[in-house]
């Protein structure tokens, strides 16, 4: 991994045409502002893995094939019964 | 032309060639699955199946978010866009993937990860929201639940 030490407002270019910057720096955290084409995607790395986590989550969901039935029923039945309460209240 | 795919929920089953949709780049934690099915639950239902085309036993639930989240919006990058060869976000179909934990009633939506569909190239992808609002899990029967109160 290249590391390189920058002070506040200094920057790293990726590339040609993609600029880090440091915006600010507060104890711990630093803020970085990026400046990229619109078609980079620039995204926290938290974001990547809770959604590979949630896929893995929703993988192993395990139920038998009448579930979804069910719990499509369960699901129009709530509809249903949240239309009746709105009436009613 | 029909085409037999093996499924997790249904066994050995007839599909339509357009029923397959190419994901160039897997999803989030299966990249290696570059096709998958996507298949009605049963009638009228909102869940529908995405299974994937050529490992029987992995198939998630998903539903459009918009079936249970009246108000969704998706705010997507152009490169999500442009990767499944869309001009706009209208000609897209969104799904949300569903976790169903062992009490089902808990179950919850995946609105950080949509994912999308361009039905006309069938290329799919998993887009990452950008909208602050949503999260990997929306406890699906709440939101109507929230809904329908704030209709009131």
């Amino acid at each position: 991994m290249l590391v390189l030490a920058r002070r506040l407002n200094e920057s790293i270019m990726i590339g040609d045409n993609i600029e880090v910057v440091v915006i600010d720096i507060k104890g711990d955290q630093v803020k970085l502002g990026i400046k990229a084409p619109k078609k980079i995607t620039v995204h926290r790395k938290e974001i990547y893995e809770e959604i590979q986590q949630e896929n893995i989550a929703a993988m192993s969901s395990e139920f038998k094939p009448d579930t979804l039935r069910e719990l499509s029923d369960y699901f129009k039945k709530k509809e249903k019964e949240n239309k009746k309460e709105d009436k009613n209240g | 032309m029909a085409v037999k795919v093996k499924t997790k929920p249904l066994g050995e089953v007839e599909v339509e060639e357009k029923q397959i949709v190419d994901f160039p780049d897997g999803i989030f934690g299966f990249d290696y699955i570059k096709k998958f099915v996507i298949l009605d639950s049963s009638e009228k239902s909102p869940f529908k199946w995405m299974q994937a085309f050529s490992e029987p036993e992995l198939a998630f639930v998903i539903i459009r978010p918009v079936d249970f989240l009246v108000e969704y919006e998706l705010l997507i990058s152009q490169s999500d866009l442009e990767s499944v060869e869309a001009e706009s976000a209208d000609e897209l179909l969104v799904f949300s993937i569903v976790t169903i934990p062992s009490d089902p009633s808990d179950m919850t939506a995946n609105l950080q990860g949509p994912v999308i569909i361009n039905p006309k190239k069938r290329i799919g992808r998993q887009a990452i929201s950008l909208s602050e609002k949503y999260r990997v899990k929306h406890k699906i029967l709440d939101e109507i639940k929230k809904a329908s109160t704030s209709e009131e």
